[in-house]
């Protein structure tokens, strides 16, 4: 599976403490929406605020797996080719609130090389924040380099 | 409300084939804001080695959900779905999944336990081939909220 012309990072000129660029990813209502479509999770939690605050949250929250997906590119930017992701995994620790406003939110993630695997693989730990709160924990991607 | 136990280690029958269309992971990557080319160009991820164009790393969601999201609704279960908020997920691949891949699903109850005042569910969903070529399993870890309350 790895080693496409499109991986850009080598294996052996990886080290153990490599920081990831960090990278913010705004997340308005419509990305939402947008992701409700396309996911066919229509969980009124993510697009009508009137249930959301019904069941207890602050407003309108973003689908945990667009959350996963935003984080996951800061790996895939890196690497450059998204197929080199063979094991990718999180835990979610808080939503990510999204106002109805021009703003929205934002989701910033960071990245961090933690150990170097076998068959060229890096395991990659990733850090994810939301309004100074952290929204995913564990979250480690193994990407095989070649 | 407990969830049944009895469901533990329960193996549901593969699902119908699930085809994997340019279109479709075109309008994924659009929903996450990515413009990878490897995801929206035949030719850019022909050139780069790969068949066809890839899905993202999340992407087979969107094929697990259908599976799994049955097995959850299941009133036999015990699922109140009002109180689930998503715990954990996970995605292991044996190779990436390529539009023109025509798949089905799996899913096995993997896990059913009690963490505090909350039920944790988790259910294992295999996707592979018609041909029997195993993708991405795709684990999805729900936490009913109170649901160990009687």
């Amino acid at each position: 599976m790895p080693g496409t012309t499109a991986v850009r990072v080598r294996y052996d000129e990886v080290e153990v403490g490599d920081l990831l660029p960090e990278a913010t990813y705004p997340v308005q209502r419509l990305n939402l929406v947008m992701y409700a479509g396309a996911s066919g999770d229509f969980n009124p939690i993510h697009w009508n605020e009137r249930f959301a605050k019904s069941v207890g949250l602050p407003d309108v929250i973003a689908h945990g797996m667009l959350t996963m997906a935003l984080a996951g590119r800061l790996v895939t930017d890196w690497v450059g080719d998204p197929g080199a992701v063979v094991d990718y995994r999180v835990r979610f620790s808080a939503p990510v609130v999204v106002p109805d406003d021009d703003k929205g939110a934002e989701v910033t993630v960071g990245g961090t090389v933690k150990e170097k695997l076998d068959g060229g693989r890096v395991l990659v730990n990733l850090t994810a924040t939301s309004d100074g709160t952290k929204v995913l924990t564990r979250a480690d991607v193994i990407v095989a380099l070649g | 409300m407990p969830i049944n136990r009895e469901f533990l280690g329960r193996s549901y029958p593969p699902s119908e084939p699930y085809q994997v269309s340019r279109e479709k992971v075109a309008e994924f990557a659009a929903a996450i804001g990515d413009t990878n080319p490897l995801y929206l160009d035949p030719e850019a991820a022909k050139a780069a080695g790969h068949p066809d164009v890839l899905a993202p790393p999340t992407f087979p969601i969107v094929v697990a959900m259908r599976d799994s999201g049955t097995a959850v609704a299941d009133p036999e279960l015990g699922v109140d779905y009002s109180m689930v908020v998503h715990g954990r997920q996970s995605f292991a691949y044996s190779r990436p999944l390529y539009a023109g891949d025509v798949v089905t699903c799996t899913s096995t109850i993997a896990e059913i336990k009690a963490a505090g005042r909350n039920e944790v569910l988790t259910i294992d969903t295999a996707i592979g081939t018609t041909q029997g070529e195993h993708v991405v399993t795709a684990s999805f870890t729900i936490v009913v909220r109170g649901g160990a309350d009687s």
